[in-house]
């Protein structure tokens, strides 16, 4: 599962920041998600709860903020909202999008003790 | 309860994998080797491929292959057998290869100067997406016995390769297959995609790709005009 593998990755992030910024305990990860990602909420709550048992960060709570998925459209010239990847331009059907936002896996701060 | 203490992260989720992946395409692009990531969902081809392309290449070019799979060594005999290097990556439940074990497969097999090194993912069209091997294109093998609405199922998988490779084409006459709205939909996420079709089982378009990898070596070796005729 992909989630899972996502929730690994930022076990390490923790396990790294928690040495370099001298911290033993986490209570809380904000994360960033865009809506492109292909990242399911749900998937990576239940990833992390699995992943971080016996960790530093056993129990903490996960919050995620999801970000829009945002193309620019040529011919529009303006950015507009796209719920997937290969949509068309919701205003003018076009398909010259440039994906700008939505495809953010971020950790974005901490609660810590 | 008081409240803990706040600490600014602002890192991705893979930075890690990120650095091991720069790491290996900063040693790829000392070595002049054209590095090759090949996904695909399980049994569209890819070892079959590569056994074809290397029985092709390798009087010409020094190859070696890195093989993911999540339990058995199968994959990396079948290489073998064509006389070239091959490695064998046991990911266990990992779904995909990252940087860290590519980056030990890379100490462990001292790929030649000037060659191209094929990886071998796991087979599984999501999680490899996500995860950077340093290498310098993925190459998404999609076999037509497996329905042309794939790239728009797994969007990030076709959005982040370089080049499609439609195999299997021998089997197209059986098949009801549409090729064109297939390739229309790998464009419809990635515009700039390259589609290539073969079958590795007959040969037939097999030249095409092998002057595809030729291609890319070339623009691997820009900075090693000594490596350009050797290997
Ligand atoms: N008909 C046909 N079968 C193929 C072709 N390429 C691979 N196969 C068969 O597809 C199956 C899976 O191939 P394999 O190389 O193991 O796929 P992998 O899991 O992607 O490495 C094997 O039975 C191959 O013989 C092809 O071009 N045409
Ligand atoms: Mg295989
Ligand atoms: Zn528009």
């Amino acid at each position: 599962m992909h989630e899972m593998s996502l929730c690994e990755s930022i076990l390490q992030v923790l396990e790294q920041s928690a040495a370099d910024r001298g911290f033993a305990r986490v209570r809380t990860v904000w994360l960033e998600i865009g809506q492109l990602s292909a990242v399911e909420p749900e998937a990576m709550r239940f990833g992390f709860e699995v992943v971080t048992r016996g960790s530093l960060a056993e129990g903490a709570r996960l919050e995620i903020v999801e970000l829009p998925g945002q193309a620019w459209c040529m011919q529009c010239a303006k950015t507009v909202r796209v719920q997937q990847r290969f949509h068309a331009c919701p205003d003018c059907g076009g398909r010259q999008l440039q994906v700008t936002g939505g495809e953010e896996m971020r950790i974005k701060e901490l609660e810590v003790d | 309860m008081s409240q803990g203490r706040m600490v600014q992260i602002e890192q991705d989720i893979l930075s890690k994998n990120n650095e091991y992946a720069a790491a290996n395409r900063r040693f790829f692009s000392e070595h002049g080797i054209l590095a090759l990531n090949l996904v695909s969902s399980p049994g569209s081809g890819k070892t079959m491929l590569l056994t074809r392309t290397i029985e092709d290449l390798k009087g010409e070019l020094a190859v070696t292959v890195i093989e993911g799979d999540q339990q058995t060594d199968n994959d990396a005999e079948r290489i073998r057998a064509t006389g070239v290097k091959a490695l064998q990556i046991n990911t266990g439940k990992g779904c995909h290869l990252d940087g860290h074990m590519v980056g030990h497969a890379l100490q462990r097999l001292k790929p030649a100067d000037g060659g191209v090194l094929f990886i071998e993912n796991v087979g599984n069209l999501v999680c490899p997406a996500a995860f950077d091997l340093g290498e310098a294109h993925k190459v998404t093998i999609l076999s037509v016995t497996e329905g042309e609405d794939k790239p728009i199922k797994y969007p990030d998988m076709f959005h982040a390769s370089d080049l499609m490779i439609l195999n299997k084409t021998d089997l197209l006459p059986y098949l009801d297959f549409d090729v064109e709205k297939c390739i229309d939909n790998a464009r419809r996420v990635n515009p700039g995609i390259r589609v290539l079709q073969l079958s590795a089982r007959t040969g037939e378009g097999m030249a095409g790709w092998c002057r595809w990898i030729r291609a890319a070596r070339q623009l691997a070796l820009v900075e090693h005009p000594e490596l350009a005729a050797s290997a």
